[in-house]
């Protein structure tokens, strides 16, 4: 067996590697998943990465990994076509701490696990990343079933939770990161 | 480049990304959709080898690092899916840092190259993903508009990388030694020149981004964040080889770093 090589930071300095968009260069990935023609309920989701004072992070970099609105991860297609959705989005939080993607809300994957979306959350003075998942708060039905869920203490599962709020004409999800202290998100060793 | 900054360009649909069975085929179910029913289990992250979130010496980690455990999630509900880029994801210079920026003349400083191999636990060759690097210029300075080290920008050398491994998994990139440079982690802090990796792999839990050395850096004794794992041998695997069979003639010298990263299980985990 080979050993796995260590992980290390992100560091500050991320943003034109990773997402370079802001650059004037072309990027694999940035925080819009869907198209407008994707079928499913579009959505935004957002929220603002925190330290262990409460501090905004505005060199942390969020990606998401999701299924589609019926629940299908994004399938093989033909190389180089354009998608309608891709399942995978970056953004950073240098905007005050606050990130957000938009994307349809995913349907529910295999093995009865409620809706969810996969995170990984990278910033500077993270030498390893941290995995969590957004679930979301109008699916409580499916959320009191799913088994990752169950996994986590009652008391903190609502950091797992992104809050729904209906605002003129766009539905907004609401899921802070706090990755130290009071509230800490749960991070999974997933 | 710096002048190009601030523009974002509409995009009408999003980046062709594809998802793939992130298990060999031979034991992929044929849907390959997120969890091809337990048994395809992928190897745990292994702590002995990459650092704890909190590390003492590197500050930043003070009140970023979690403080609750992390909660294990069974291998058989766990994601075993993963984006995967193709060739359209790649422009033909995009694995070239020497040329892929340039407006006026060649970017200063030594050209290198550095290549290798992305394996996984067992050494199986990590096919047609995507690997992506950044780094800092000779000069020691980022292009990044929040790096304000008192260090001459390039402005043929933008710093940024892709391409995707091989059949063998093998990947290569032409680029600019970097420089070192300060940071104000602790009185005279500079960091070893390096060069930022990330990596895919076989599902989105195999993930990884990490930082490539060079071999005979003084700088790396001192650095914390090089320091960060406790294995001597870990922190080894993070220096790249000199290799003079990589080295081509007249014109640039070779360096081999090869990256391993999370496997299958041999055994099956729970389901």
């Amino acid at each position: 067996m080979l050993k796995q090589t260590p992980s290390q930071t992100v560091g500050p300095y991320f943003l034109y590697g990773l997402i370079p968009q802001p650059y004037g260069r072309r990027g694999v990935a940035d925080n819009r998943l869907a198209s407008p023609e994707l079928p499913g309920e579009h959505i935004r989701i957002e929220g603002q990465v925190l330290d262990g004072e409460g501090n905004p992070i505005v060199d942390a970099l969020i990606e998401v990994w999701q299924a589609d609105a019926e629940g299908h991860y994004p399938a093989e297609a033909a190389d180089g076509q354009p998608r309608h959705f891709a399942g995978f989005g970056r953004a950073d939080s240098s905007a005050g701490g606050l990130y957000g993607f938009e994307t349809v809300k995913p349907g529910g994957v295999a093995e009865g696990q409620a809706p969810h979306v996969n995170v990984i959350v990278y910033a500077r003075g993270m030498l390893s990343h941290a995995f969590t998942r957004i679930y979301f708060s109008d699916e409580a039905q499916a959320n009191a079933a799913d088994p990752v869920l169950a996994l986590v203490p009652e008391e903190r599962r609502n950091t797992l939770i992104a809050q729904r709020a209906e605002l003129p004409g766009r539905t907004v999800y609401r899921f802070d990161i706090r990755l130290q202290g009071e509230g800490e998100t749960v991070f999974f060793d997933a | 480049m710096p002048e190009n900054i601030g523009t974002r360009p509409p995009i009408a649909t999003v980046p062709a990304i594809m998802g793939k069975p992130t298990v060999p085929n031979d034991l992929t179910k044929p849907s390959g959709n997120a969890n091809p029913g337990g048994g395809n289990a992928f190897s745990p992250r292994d702590w002995t080898q990459h650092p704890p979130y909190d590390h003492g010496p590197y500050r930043s980690t003070a009140l970023r690092s979690p403080r609750q455990p992390l909660i294990p999630i069974k291998q058989a509900l766990s994601n075993l899916t993963a984006p995967a880029f193709g060739d359209g994801s790649i422009d033909a210079l995009d694995h070239d840092l020497t040329r892929n920026a340039v407006v006026n003349a060649a970017p200063l400083g030594e050209r290198i190259i550095v290549t290798g191999r992305v394996l996984d636990e067992d050494g199986r060759p990590v096919r047609r993903s995507l690997v992506e690097i950044w780094q800092a210029n000779a000069a020691g300075r980022y292009v990044h508009k929040v790096d304000q080290h008192d260090a001459p920008l390039d402005p043929n050398f933008f710093g940024a990388g892709r391409c995707l491994t091989d059949d063998d998994g093998r990947y290569r990139f032409v680029t600019i030694k970097p420089g070192a440079y300060p940071w104000r982690n602790h009185h005279n802090a500079w960091r070893p020149a390096h060069i930022h990796f990330s990596l895919f792999g076989h599902s989105f839990e195999s993930r990884l981004v990490t930082q490539m050395y060079f071999p005979g850096d003084p700088l790396l004794p001192l650095d914390p964040i090089y320091n960060c794992t406790p294995d001597e041998s870990a922190r080894q695997r993070m220096i790249s080889t000199f290799s003079i069979d990589r080295t081509e003639p007249e014109w640039a010298l070779g360096y081999e770093f090869d990256i391993v990263l999370r496997g299958r299980n041999a055994t099956p985990m729970e389901a």
